[in-house]
């Protein structure tokens, strides 16, 4: 990857970031840690990585995302806001009476989310269903799904991971959220998942584990996923902060945040000179 | 939509679920899209046989998940919001309360397109006893918006509701008894969901019911009422949702008093429906009586036992009907 496409990258992940901070800083809540740990990946993804229309959401032979950790819809709603497949002012609604913009991902509401999640385990299970049906075209369609690592508690996750193995759903591929804490801390403290590489790889997956917050690392690890194809589902697990990019959140009491206009201000203050920090290199 | 109703009612000489291989295997030959998921309980209604034709003949659309309802339920879900058409299959116990938030909400609240086919309702689960008896599985889905519920009468009413939900979009409850059902209706009729269907005119009660397990006992409870100059009407309410609010409503008003059986909790299934339909809209005082299960778990044992036990049979449906005419105002 170039320098420059790597600004391009790390640029869009802050812009996507600045929208989190905007939605639910109009809310005055949201579940901010787990939206800013993947802004990363969405970024690469959406700003490299898939095929899409903004103008034609459901092009037939367009790439899929499911957010299967559905709380962090805010992220994919800014990420699909900048890239216009929903007005920049609709990011203002966020969960008001009537909105068009509720902040768990919503298929119905929200042209380019692909499935409804909030229910944890059940948009990866999803996922397979949607790769293996592009499985059985073969048509070269990429399903990528992002899980929790919280969400990996749930045993439909580890259903659907022994699914796609048997399946063979090489043209699927999951990322795993390490940010390594849930809604009441430490996951180590409350259910312990020990090593995801191990375990995907007993389970017959092509594994791969990076720094989710170096965007360089993600588009590698897809790239190398898409290039494989020899059978094998594909999980890159990223090591992930949760609420990675403004200072003020502690990765284990940041799932939920109550937001001040101050707050707000501040956080959108620090994604700025953070995004001058990249040009000025 | 018309159905002619057979005179002379015998029991079919296929089962249940032969009617539904054969119209699964037609519709996979006609529609690459249709589909058919199994958690390891494809032996049980499509048979190894057929199982293995399919694989054979269309590889791409019989998918075995192995042993997880509520993985297969949301495999389900995302293959059908790619264009598939899919029937997930397995114990109607198990589809219903083992993956009720997957049909919840990878489902019906996602707006998917899953035709979800619970076998061995109620009873007829028989010697599998209270761990695979559902009497909660109606009362389950019918709580879902956007949730078709259907309970096919016999082979006939099977095979037509089988080809017309595979070209529906939505989300839909199949509750399929397994074994060889009463013969109700004639070859070639066609059924109307969400429309009741007259068996039997009488002026005294009507007598509503659905599903393959109540019919034999509600019509011979008819037999049983005429004997004593009590006047059935018999309606087969196989959509339990969207109920047929009309039916019911001139069923109230023009014979004046409602049994309802069911092989299913009397909490929230038929029964619950139809008094639902009768207490806010009906425009004089009805009697209704519930036959059903009262409230209780299930256990082992044959049909046989299993109807008495639970009062399911069509001494316990004359009775009720015995009741409801003397509760008349």
């Amino acid at each position: 990857m170039n320098a420059e496409e790597k600004i391009r990258l790390q640029q869009f992940a802050i812009d996507i970031r600045k929208q989190i901070i905007r939605e639910m800083g109009s809310l005055g809540a949201g579940h901010l840690g787990g939206n800013l740990s993947i802004a990363d990946i969405v970024a690469v993804l959406y700003g490299s990585e898939m095929k899409y229309d903004p103008a034609d959401p459901k092009m037939k032979d367009r790439d899929i995302l499911i957010c299967s950790k559905g709380h962090a819809g805010p992220c994919l709603y800014g990420a699909l806001a900048l890239k216009g497949f929903i007005p920049m002012e609709r990011l203002d609604t966020l969960n008001r009476g009537g909105t068009e913009l509720p902040s768990h991902c919503d298929r119905l509401h929200v042209p380019g989310i692909e499935m409804t999640t909030g229910s944890l385990g059940q948009g990866f299970s999803a996922a397979c269903g949607m790769a293996l049906a592009a499985h059985l075209d073969e048509d070269g369609r990429t399903v990528y799904c992002i899980i929790g690592d919280g969400e990996s508690q749930e045993g439909q996750i580890w259903e659907a991971v022994l699914f796609a193995a048997q399946q063979k759903l090489d043209n699927l591929i999951l990322f795993v959220d390490y940010n390594k804490a849930q809604l009441d801390g430490w996951t180590r403290d409350i259910c312990d998942m020990g090593d995801y590489v191990d375990k995907f790889h007993a389970f017959g997956w092509h594994t791969a584990e990076i720094d989710g917050h170096d965007v360089e690392a993600i588009k590698t690890a897809v790239d190398a996923a898409k290039a494989d194809h020899t059978g094998r589902p594909h999980v890159i697990v990223c090591n992930t902060i949760k609420g990675y990019g403004v200072s003020f959140t502690k990765p284990n009491a940041c799932h939920h945040v109550n937001f001040t206009p101050e707050l707000v201000e501040q956080c959108q203050k620090e994604l700025d000179a953070a995004r001058a920090a990249l040009t000025a290199k | 939509m018309s159905y002619k109703v057979l005179e002379n009612k015998t029991t079919a000489d296929v089962t249940m679920t032969s009617v539904y291989v054969d119209h699964i295997k037609a519709l996979m030959a006609k529609d690459p899209a249709v589909m058919e998921l199994e958690s390891d309980l494809g032996g049980s209604l499509l048979g190894a046989p057929a199982m293995k034709e399919i694989y054979e003949k269309f590889p791409k659309q019989l998918i075995n998940c192995g042993i997880q309802e509520a993985n297969m339920i949301s495999v389900a879900a995302g293959l059908s919001l790619m264009g598939r058409k899919p029937f997930a299959h397995s114990f109607a116990a198990f589809v219903s309360r083992r993956a009720t938030d997957q049909a919840f909400i990878s489902g019906a609240y996602a707006g998917s397109n899953v035709r979800i086919v619970g076998t061995d309702p109620g009873v007829s689960a028989q010697l599998n006893g209270g761990t695979h008896m559902p009497f909660e599985d109606v009362a389950i889905f019918r709580a879902f918006p956007n949730m078709t519920v259907i309970e096919p009468t016999d082979p006939v009413m099977l095979g037509n509701i089988i080809d017309q939900v595979a070209d529906r979009y939505g989300m839909f409850y199949i509750r399929l008894f397994r074994k060889n059902a009463l013969r109700v209706y004639e070859e070639g009729s066609t059924f109307e969901i969400g429309k009741a269907n007259l068996l039997r005119e009488g002026s005294d009660l009507t007598i509503i019911t659905a599903g393959a397990v109540m019919m034999p006992e509600v019509l011979k409870a008819a037999d049983l009422l005429s004997a004593e100059g009590i006047e059935a009407r018999i309606l087969d309410m196989f959509t339990i949702k969207p109920i047929d609010a009309d039916a019911i409503l001139a069923a109230a008003s023009e014979t004046g008093a409602i049994v309802t059986a069911e092989n299913h909790n009397i909490i929230n299934g038929l029964g619950s429906a139809v008094a639902e339909v009768i207490t806010t809209r009906g425009t004089c005082f009805t009697p209704i009586e519930m036959v059903g299960v009262q409230d209780r778990f299930g256990q082992v044992g044959p049909l046989a036992y299993l109807k008495e036990a639970y009062h399911l049979t069509a001494e316990d449906i004359a009775a009720a009907a015995k009741r409801a005419v003397g509760r008349k105002g």
